[in-house]
């Protein structure tokens, strides 16, 4: 302790002192402040990019589900068009079917009615003509044959059963 | 550290001996090795010892003696003759300077010490020239780290080694110890502590024969300035419970305070005393160790002695770099855990 | 010589003190390998604080 107290040396104390001193302050303005200040952007700049990596792939998480979702909309979208698509064509040949069914039944009965009226004008015709054809025979007949009795019935039945035969 | 050894050992033949008289014996190498200790007002890298003449440059002294009083070391022609400056005379006795008369005499009391009156001596010693050397050295490499920053936000060339130490003390040293919010204040101090410690302890292992940290006085600064930022960025909790410990009955407090006053006083002269003890005998140890070489020459012959020394030497040498490192972190760590503990916020328990 | 024997004991004292120290962190990094790196700055500290008991007791005794 003795031999201590007897090598301390004021002087140099005083010299570290100074020299320390400024030498922090030198130090702190030169060198350890911007050195710093540099490492601790670099680490905040580091953390930032880290940072909005992360946000771009959340983003991108979201943008994939987006697109995942729209896909999926349009897929259905189709889908229902399809569906709605192949309904009108069944309808439409339903329709069409009915219509055509229709149509034919009309022109059916009309062609009926027709063959009907055709067919009655036809038998009226066919009456008149007879008619007439029967008067004629008759009145050639009856120039002819009524000479006798017996042929003019003879004449009138089988006239009649020709008449009935119709 | 093998040119270290070889020059420390070609340089034993030196100082104070006179002509053609090498150190050999026993008290002349522990008194060179007690004299390398001490700091000096000349920087002598050889000594020839048959003609006595030292290779080296005088540096300048500088005395407050009722005035400043400066001239180069060279007038003391290395405490063989008396300085006459403004009509004081000087003489240098164990590396320090005393006022003496004009022939020079020094009294000496019972202890050896000297009774001569010491003038302040601010001289630029060898150990302000290692200080000097290191702050210098320390602006250079870190303010081309700072510039560099400028250019990128990644440094290029040597500046990418002392990148990784700043980062390993702001990071392992700093904030631990003293958190988050607050160690920002105290990097300035405790980034310029670390590197000067340990520039100036790796220093002392060159051969250039510097021994800055091992000196009392440097130790002694150092460790205020780390007691004066503890009790400056004390907060009242930390003053508190050194004068009025919480939590523990009235008596106890009484008994507690000169104890808690004490261990204030006693974190800094632990610290100054480990650094300065922890570097000298580093030094005394190798010293010694080459010291084997001149020792042991008479058993073993010359080369057997140089090499039982080298090795020695170089072994020593080696947990010497580890403790220069290991020095200045313990004296950066305990710092920022002093300062930690006095601007700590404590929970209330 | 008294300051020998007192340089002595404070040595064995620290020897024991410092060796209890390493091996107790040995002891809590084997039984913690991931809390190595914590366990190695206490134990440093807590070295460092022993030493400088023992060099001031040392250089008080010179």
């Amino acid at each position: 302790m003795d031999q201590l107290l007897n090598d301390f040396s004021p002087g140099l104390f005083f010299m570290q002192a100074i020299i320390l001193l400024i030498l922090i302050l030198l130090m702190r303005k030169f060198a350890w402040k911007p050195i710093l200040n540099s490492l601790q952007d670099r680490e905040d700049g580091i953390q930032g990019a880290l940072d909005a990596a992360a946000e771009a792939k959340k983003e991108m998480q979201n943008l994939q589900a987006d697109n995942e979702r729209i896909l999926n909309e349009a897929r259905a979208e189709r889908d229902s068009m399809l569906k709605e698509a192949k309904e009108l064509k069944e309808n439409m040949i339903t329709d069409a079917k009915v219509e055509a069914q229709a149509e034919a039944d009309k022109i059916v009965a009309k062609a009926q009615a027709t063959i009907a009226s055709e067919k009655k004008a036809a038998i009226a015709d066919l009456k008149n003509q007879v008619a007439g054809l029967s008067v004629e025979i008759a009145e050639k007949v009856v120039r002819k044959e009524l000479s006798g009795k017996d042929k003019q019935l003879e004449l009138v039945e089988t006239m009649l059963e020709d008449v009935t035969l119709n | 550290m093998f040119t270290g050894t070889v020059v420390w050992a070609s340089s034993g033949d030196e100082q104070h001996k006179s002509k053609g008289n090498p150190i050999d014996t026993k008290e002349e190498i522990d008194a060179y090795i007690r004299h390398h200790l001490q700091d000096s007002h000349d920087f002598i890298f050889y000594t020839d010892g048959e003609t006595g003449t030292h290779y080296g440059f005088p540096l300048p002294v500088i005395l407050w003696d009722g005035g400043i009083k400066t001239f180069m070391s060279s007038k003391f022609h290395h405490g063989e003759s008396v300085a006459e400056v403004g009509g004081s005379y000087y003489k240098l006795y164990h590396g320090k300077v005393y006022k003496t008369d004009a022939e020079g005499t020094i009294t000496l009391d019972d202890h050896d010490h000297p009774t001569n009156a010491k003038p302040l001596d601010f001289s630029i010693t060898k150990s302000v020239v290692g200080m000097l050397f290191a702050g210098l050295l320390m602006l250079l490499l870190f303010s081309a780290l700072a510039r560099g920053y400028k250019k990128g936000p990644i440094p290029s060339g040597f500046a990418r080694v002392l990148e990784p130490l700043v980062i390993y003390v702001r990071d392992e040293i700093a904030r631990p110890n003293i958190g988050e919010k607050k160690y920002r204040k105290y990097m300035g101090f405790l980034l310029t502590v670390f590197f000067f410690i340990w520039i100036l302890n790796l220093l002392g292992l060159t051969p250039l024969g510097f021994n800055v940290t091992g000196n009392i006085a440097v130790t002694v600064c150092l460790a205020l300035f780390t007691f004066f930022i503890v009790q400056f960025s004390g907060n009242k909790e930390y003053w508190k419970h050194i004068f009025w410990m919480p939590g523990v009955p009235v008596p106890m407090k009484i008994i507690l305070m000169p104890i808690e006053v004490l261990g204030m006083l006693t974190k800094p002269f632990s610290l100054l005393i480990r650094l300065f003890a922890n570097i000298t005998a580093g030094h005394f140890v190798v010293m010694s160790l080459i010291g084997l070489m001149i020792l042991l020459k008479a058993q073993f012959g010359a080369v057997g002695s140089t090499g039982i020394s080298l090795i020695l030497t170089l072994f020593i040498s080696v947990i010497e770099i580890l403790v220069a490192f290991l020095q200045a972190f313990i004296f950066t760590m305990l710092s920022s855990l002093f300062i930690g503990m006095a601007v700590a916020e404590h929970d209330h328990h | 010589m008294y300051n020998l024997i007192g340089a002595g004991l404070i040595v064995i004292g620290g020897g024991i003190g410092l060796g209890q120290i390493g091996g107790k962190a040995m002891e809590g990094i084997a039984r913690q390998p991931e809390a190595a790196g914590k366990i190695q700055t206490a134990m440093i500290i807590i070295g460092a604080l022993l030493e400088g008991l023992a060099f001031g007791a040392l250089i008080l005794g010179k």
